[in-house]
Formats: structure tokens, C-alpha cells, sequence
């Protein structure tokens, strides 16, 4: 190594991580449980890998994950995964003590202050996925913490104990199969808005939007990580910008989470 | 063993380099390798006015390969000059500044302003960008056109110039010719192949420039077949590109008559890609007990 580069500590690597449990919750979705040999570099809330598939013939650029948990003392972190495509459908398959290839961790963590006192959590479908490390941080922070689901039907609604820990969730599904019936964003936990102060969303554009909305209207402040296309995830291809207030940015690097003001949502 | 290769005047420490806009400007990889390690960068490719690119969605994932319509989206040369050049002349490899533009005008400006940075060996004059609407890839589709911008260049930068070429043409052969005959100290090929991706489901394109640039595993075997016929055709050395994913792929570029190699897409996959295929150069030469990587270059055995 150069002089220059001794100069910069860096968190980023590629690892080999052997998988320490494949947990199937359901037709749709299963998490990754991973060991790192190296030891766990520092993750924050938000922060995601981007994971190499190997033997899929449909699948050639990595694919990146939000991570679900981390665990320093057994250094594993977990990855909550929808199956989408031949790549996720491929990535399923893994057993106990298959490798796994991952660079990590990735992207701007969602961030708090001390100005934080209550939190709202939304997830739409997979996009609970970041939002669980975030809970158990925000809690270790003694903010308060509630959580809004909303998915397609009772099945889209997962992991739900797991969030409860944290504290309250609501849950809306569009079918009416669990919770209250509609978008989440008619969730009777909305007309209460005022009561949190920072809102963090995941999840499909047109949900973060309805959500962005609302969270700016009631003057609220709100980030969401966006889940644009990726090819290379550390800032080098330019393919996953996002236009905001000072031009393209990299959503692999700058973001995915962004104050929604930042953004040319209106 | 020797891996020292040469193109024109400017010596490279290994034939393996990285390709423009698949390696920013190196410091993106610094978590990932030692940048010093390689036979030379090239950078983002940069115009003389700052550039935002194309609209989301820019990029497709195809069978072997991907799609992109990046759109040149750069600072501009002025801030390149100022602030980027500052961050990046401590590398110890040749960093070489990918140029383009949309008039001659703009080339030649620019190329006058990199001309200027000491630790700057080389330019290569990007005439086979797909993804802007003017300039770009109809400078490298004529010879007329191809001569023209690379005379015009050659004039005011007087360092190695590398003209990378498109590989949208009836006959490769033909345009490296003309860019021979006009100065150039050497060509790169090959850059995107211009195609399109459409969703079924939506049935909508996959870009928003609905064209793009196709890279990857996917155009290796035209690349090699290009990079062939363009060594048979030229007397200047040759940077073989198109996707090299590994340190076999570079080793049949080298063979068809690539002097030196880029690693492009594969960056994305595997930051420390470019790395390892110099090591994998290394590995075969000791297996084959060749002594100077220079005996690779077109030695295809054809019987």
C-alpha cells in the first residue's frame, strides 16, 4: 500500500461469508443468516451488501441487499429476501455452510440526533428490511419507536414479533387479511402523525412518495432509502443516480437514504 | 519475468488496465486494491463543459452483460483540472484522461487543457460513445470524420494519444487505418455495441434513452474477433477490450494482437477483478515458461 492510501481507514471489503442459517419464512420470503471469518466491520442502520450470484445464467451483476440484523458478538448479519427474480430464486437455495460473496457494507446509514424523541418506521413489502436494525438502535437510544407495515395481502406481512420488540406496530394490507384494509398510508396511525418527529420509510417509489407527502405537509422530518438499479453499488458506474436538489447522485454511494428534502419529489 | 509493455513512447508496468467509466476516477477502489498495482487507469470520460448525463433509468441487466446510457455524466475538464487531477496524480500508474465531446471545437480544447497536467501521460479520444446525442459515436463511424478529429487533436496534444474506437462500423479495419494515418499513437477497442432492452410486462424500454451501450461477457467473442482484425490491419499497438472478465480472457485479447488490455464491466462485479487477472497474467507466463508478457502479443497459433 501506498503512503497515501495508509492515510484512509476503510469499512469497505469483499468477503467470503459462510451461511450460518437459511430460514424459510414463506413462499416469498427467507432470511439469510451469514458469518463473517474476518469479524463484522462497523454496519449502521441502513447501510446494505451487494451479494455475487453465482451459477444463474440470467443473473450477471451482484445483487444489493438491505442488512436485516447484525449480531457483533457471533459476527453474523442477516439478510431479509424477497424473491423477485432467477437471482433472489437462486440465493434461496443457500444452505448451511455455503459461501456467500459479499462487498460490504455499503451506503449512507439513516441517521438521528438527540432532537430525535419519537420515531415512526414504515415498511412497504420487503422494504421492512433496513428498518429492523433501526429499531434496535433507535430503542438503544431510548427514542420510542412504532411501526407501520403495509404490503399486498397477510402474507406480504412478515416478521411482525420481531418489530413488536421495539415497540407498537400497526399493520394495514390493501386486501383487508390483516390489519386494517387499504395503503398504509390510510393507516389510522397517520391522522396521529404529529405525534413522532422523525419518519424513516423503505419501500416501493409510489409509497415513499404518498409518504414523503404527508411527512412534509405536517412538517415532519423524514428519510427513505431508495431501491434504484445498481450495477456496481461503490459509486463507480453512475447508473443508480438519483436527480436531488444539487444534481445526480449516486444512490449506492450518496445514498440509498435520503432526507427527503434532498429530493425533486414534488 | 517481464510484464512491461509499450504504447508509442509511454511505458505501463503490466499490460492490465482499467477501462473509462467502469473505475470512476481510482479512488472509488481504494477500499478494494492498491491502485499503484496497475499497468494504468483510465478515468471518467470527461467534455469540456460539466455534463448530467442521461435520466434514471440508465442501466439493464443482460444475459452475460448489461446495458448502459450513462451519458458521459462528468464535472466538466475545468473542474477535473482543479479539483479531481489534485486527488489522483499521487498514483503511481499512468492516468489516462478519457475525452469527448460533442464538436471538434470541444475535443480540442479539452485535450489542450489535459495536455497541460504533468502526471497525465495520455488522452484517449473517445470518438464511439453510443449514448449522447451529438458527437460521440458519429465521429468514429466514418473515416473522414474518425481522421478529421484525430488530425485536429493530434495538433495540440503532443503525449500519447490513444483513439478508442466503436465497434457500430461496417469494417473496424478501415476507421483504425484512417486514425493510424492521422497520428494516433494507438487505438482501444472496443467500446459499447449500441442495442436495447425492452420489458414484456410494461411493455416499455428498459432505458430511458430507450438505445444504450451493451458490455460484458456477452461481446467478448466480437471483441476478440475486432481486436484481430484491426492487428492485422495496423502497425500502432492496440488496447484490447470487451468483456474480460478473468486473466484468461485478457491472455486471448493479447493473443489476437492486443499489446495491453481493460478491464471494464467486470469492475462492477469484482472491484479487485483487475488485480487478480494480472496475477492470473503472471501464473500462465510461469506456466509456460514465458519470460516477457511482450511474446504474447498476436501469438495466436493458427496451424
Amino acid at each position: 500500500m501506498t503512503e497515501n492510501n495508509l492515510c484512509h481507514s476503510y469499512n469497505q471489503r469483499v468477503e467470503d461469508l459462510i451461511v450460518y442459517e437459511n430460514r424459510i419464512i414463506n413462499d416469498f420470503y427467507y432470511v439469510l443468516k451469514l458469518f463473517s471469518p474476518q469479524g463484522l466491520p462497523e454496519i449502521n442502520p441502513g447501510n446494505f451488501v451487494n451479494v455475487l450470484v453465482e451459477e444463474s445464467s440470467s443473473t450477471f451483476l451482484r445483487r444489493p441487499i438491505s442488512i436485516y440484523q447484525v449480531d457483533i458478538a457471533s459476527n453474523t448479519l442477516d439478510l431479509l429476501i424477497q424473491i423477485v427474480g432467477a437471482g433472489t430464486k437462486k440465493l434461496s437455495e443457500k444452505k448451511k455452510g455455503d459461501i456467500v460473496n459479499l462487498i460490504y457494507p455499503l451506503g449512507q446509514a439513516y441517521n438521528f440526533n438527540s432532537e430525535v424523541k419519537s420515531a415512526l418506521l414504515i415498511g412497504g413489502g420487503v422494504g421492512i428490511a433496513p428498518l429492523l436494525f433501526l429499531a434496535k438502535v433507535l430503542k438503544d437510544n431510548a427514542i420510542n419507536v412504532e411501526t407501520l407495515f403495509g404490503g399486498r395481502s397477510q402474507k406480504n406481512i412478515i416478521e411482525v414479533e420481531k418489530f413488536q420488540k421495539y415497540g407498537k406496530v400497526h399493520i394495514s394490507t390493501e386486501d383487508g387479511s390483516l390489519g386494517e384494509k387499504g395503503f398504509l398510508t390510510l393507516n389510522s396511525v397517520i391522522s396521529e402523525i404529529k405525534r413522532f418527529d422523525k419518519i424513516y420509510v423503505c419501500g416501493p417509489d409510489p409509497m415513499m412518495k404518498s409518504v414523503a407527502r404527508i411527512a412534509k405537509s405536517n412538517a415532519i422530518e423524514c428519510e427513505v432509502s431508495l431501491e434504484n438499479l445498481m450495477a456496481c453499488g461503490i459509486g463507480a458506474c453512475l447508473c443508480c443516480i438519483e436527480d436531488t436538489t444539487t444534481g445526480n447522485r449516486c444512490a449506492c454511494t450518496d445514498g440509498p437514504v435520503f432526507n427527503i428534502n434532498e429530493l425533486k419529489w414534488n | 519475468m517481464n510484464l512491461e509493455v509499450k504504447i508509442g513512447d509511454l511505458s505501463f508496468k503490466n499490460p492490465v488496465a482499467t477501462a473509462s467509466g467502469t473505475f470512476g476516477y481510482g479512488s472509488e477502489f481504494e477500499p478494494y486494491i492498491d491502485i499503484d498495482r496497475l499497468g494504468g487507469i483510465f478515468v471518467k470520460g470527461t467534455t469540456l463543459y460539466h455534463r448530467e448525463g442521461n435520466p434514471y433509468p440508465r442501466m439493464a441487466e443482460t444475459p452475460s452483460g448489461m446495458l448502459n446510457a450513462v451519458g458521459l455524466q462528468n464535472k466538466g475538464v475545468d473542474i477535473f483540472c482543479t479539483k479531481i487531477y489534485e486527488n489522483i496524480k499521487k498514483y503511481n500508474t499512468n492516468i489516462i484522461v478519457n475525452v469527448s465531446g460533442s464538436a471538434i471545437d470541444d475535443y480540442i480544447k479539452t485535450a489542450e487543457r489535459i495536455n497541460e497536467l504533468e502526471h497525465i501521460p495520455a488522452i484517449e479520444l473517445n470518438i464511439s460513445c453510443p449514448n449522447v446525442k451529438e458527437g460521440g459515436m458519429a465521429f468514429g463511424t466514418s473515416c473522414s470524420s474518425a481522421e478529421t478529429i484525430t488530425r485536429a487533436v493530434r495538433e495540440v496534444y503532443n503525449k500519447t494519444l490513444i483513439v478508442k474506437l466503436s465497434p457500430n462500423v461496417t469494417d473496424i479495419a478501415e476507421i483504425a487505418k484512417a486514425v493510424e494515418a492521422s497520428g494516433a499513437d494507438s487505438v482501444s477497442l472496443i467500446n459499447t455495441f449500441l442495442a436495447m432492452a425492452i420489458n414484456a410486462e410494461t411493455r416499455r424500454p428498459k432505458l430511458s434513452t430507450i438505445t444504450g451501450g451493451l458490455s460484458g461477457p456477452a461481446v467478448k467473442p466480437i471483441a476478440l474477433r475486432m481486436v484481430w482484425q484491426v492487428s492485422q490491419a495496423v502497425k500502432i499497438p492496440i488496447f484490447g477490450m470487451g468483456g474480460i472478465m478473468n486473466a484468461a480472457d485478457a491472455i486471448e485479447f493479447m493473443l489476437a494482437g492486443s499489446t495491453a488490455v481493460q478491464i471494464g464491466t467486470a469492475n462492477f462485479i469484482d472491484p479487485t477483478v483487475s488485480i487478480k487477472v494480472i496475477e492470473g497474467i503472471e501464473d500462465y507466463m510461469q506456466r509456460n515458461k514465458i519470460t516477457d508478457v511482450n511474446d504474447l502479443i498476436g501469438a495466436m497459433i493458427v496451424d
